[in-house]
């Protein structure tokens, strides 16, 4: 079990918890606004974009090169970005807090 | 070639090269071939651009000699690209509701259990062209009779046997979608006529011509590119029998088994965008205002990206296809294209053990040096239960 918080863009804190699946699939699971997975998961929509707070990175690693290479043309990238469908739930996330993107 | 297989017709200009070339109606496109490059091309929208002052020319081949209405948002740049966007997303997210799966399952499951009847079932009049004209009913939000009219249109809005671009045609659905404003206006309805036409952009609210705008690319731009997306996975399941049966195992393989498809089909090969500025792409010189094109086709086989390009992996996890385009002006459609892909692949393999091809016609694309496979012009098969 791992208890994940995101903040939306209008700065709503929302703390869910899930054992399995994508952080993606947990979020539209639970609505949260601005991730939309509309691909499902496979790293082509960009539309489950999201920045992990800073303390943070240590536990959900870095992204990937094709991961990286479909953030690098999106006007909010920053170091932070990471495309949450890329992102397993699992114990190591617990406690990590997610910034939507969009 | 067998009927299943679609090969990457850009191979050897996307490696040498980078671009190919072709002409279109005495305005050359430069096409842009490498999967990096097109996204970035796509990303940079001040510099290649998608509302210019002509009218159709993005589209290839291009229509600035059949239409003049604007398709919105398609061919609006940002900033007041983002304010249609954002009136329109949200109605073209409602294929994600309950309510519009399960209508939509009905529709496709009604069209799957009738071709399984049949000694001969000819897939895109009868089948994928139905299949588009019928869900396009709930896209609009609007009677489901109406799909009879469409569907007498046959399977191209704008071409006809002899010519790419037919003017006669083209009016037959400029013509339609004005008298279905006009009676919108008359009657209000939940339809999505109604919803623009009270819709406000800006804080004005939306013209006549610009509901047009919006209608002209739902009817256009879904209808070829779904035909070519069902057709083609019919024939992919025919080449692969044993496909229907995993899938029928692991249903939660559909997603990524849809993905997949369109990221082999590419149904739609490439869009144009005209350069504002003198630039370059691949170290090739584009000078301003002539064409380039997003080629999504090539894009989606780049050998950099994708290991076995020219093979459909079902389970692909990893798959950053383009053919939804990328960037600011991505598939306003995609969500309702997405959920009759993921539905129909559940109805055929949950009905369907095998499909036998008895004839077929395939759609090859003259693009200057390159012949590419898109689809079919005819596909005639027999299902068997």
């Amino acid at each position: 079990m791992a208890k994940i918080t995101f903040i939306t863009a209008d700065n709503e804190s929302i703390t869910v918890e899930g054992t399995s699946g994508s952080v993606m699939e947990l979020a539209v699971n639970n609505n949260i606004k601005g991730i939309d997975g509309d691909c499902g998961g496979v790293c082509s929509c960009a539309t489950c974009h999201v920045h992990v707070e800073s303390e943070f990175v240590a536990k959900t690693g870095q992204a990937e090169e094709l991961e990286n290479d479909m953030l690098e043309f999106d006007d909010l990238t920053n170091e932070y970005s990471r495309l949450s469908c890329q992102l397993q739930v699992s114990e190591d996330l617990d406690g990590v807090v997610f910034k939507v993107a969009k | 070639m067998k009927a299943s297989e679609f090969p990457d017709a850009f191979k050897d200009a996307r490696q040498k090269e980078g671009v190919g070339k072709m002409n279109d109606q005495d305005d050359p496109v430069t096409m842009v071939l490498r999967h990096k490059e097109v996204r970035k091309c796509a990303h940079q929208w001040q510099a290649f651009q998608s509302g210019g002052e002509e009218v159709g020319r993005i589209v290839i081949p291009s229509e600035v000699k059949i239409r003049d209405t604007r398709q919105i948002p398609f061919e609006i740049d940002p900033p007041e690209h983002k304010s249609f966007r954002d009136i329109l997303n949200p109605w073209f997210k409602r294929p994600l509701d309950e309510d519009y799966s399960a209508k939509l399952a009905t529709i496709i499951e009604e069209i799957v259990e009738e071709s399984l009847e049949s000694n001969n079932v000819e897939i895109v009049e009868e089948f994928a062209l139905k299949l588009q004209s019928r869900a396009l009913t709930l896209l609009l939000n609007i009677p489901y009779s109406e799909a009879d009219l469409w569907i007498s249109w046959g399977t191209h809005v704008f071409r006809s046997d002899d010519s790419d671009l037919d003017v006669n045609k083209a009016n037959i659905l400029y013509k339609y979608i004005d008298k279905q404003i006009d009676l919108a206006i008359e009657n209000p309805s939940e339809s999505l006529y109604s919803v623009l036409l009270n819709s406000e952009v800006d804080g004005k609210k939306m013209t006549k011509e610009e509901v047009k705008g919006v209608l002209i690319l739902t009817f256009a731009g879904g209808r070829d590119t779904v035909i070519n997306a069902v057709t083609n996975s019919i024939a992919y399941f025919a080449g692969n029998p044993k496909a229907l049966a995993v899938l029928k195992e692991k249903p939660e393989m559909i997603n990524n088994a849809v993905e997949e498809l369109v990221r082999y089909f590419s149904p739609l090969t490439q869009m144009g965008r005209v350069a504002t500025k003198d630039t370059h792409v691949c170290e090739h010189a584009i000078k301003a205002d002539t064409r380039i094109s997003l080629n999504w086709a090539s894009a989606n086989r780049d050998e950099n990206v994708f290991e076995n390009p020219n093979e459909v992996v079902l389970d692909r996890k990893v798959n950053p296809h383009v053919s939804f385009g990328f960037g600011t002006h991505n598939c306003l459609g995609a969500t309702h294209a997405r959920q009759i892909l993921r539905i129909l692949l559940a109805k055929l393999s949950q009905k369907v053990t095998s499909i036998a091809i008895l004839d077929s016609k395939e759609n090859i694309e003259n693009l200057g040096e390159f012949n590419r496979k898109v689809g079919f012009n005819s596909l005639n098969v027999q299902f068997k239960k």
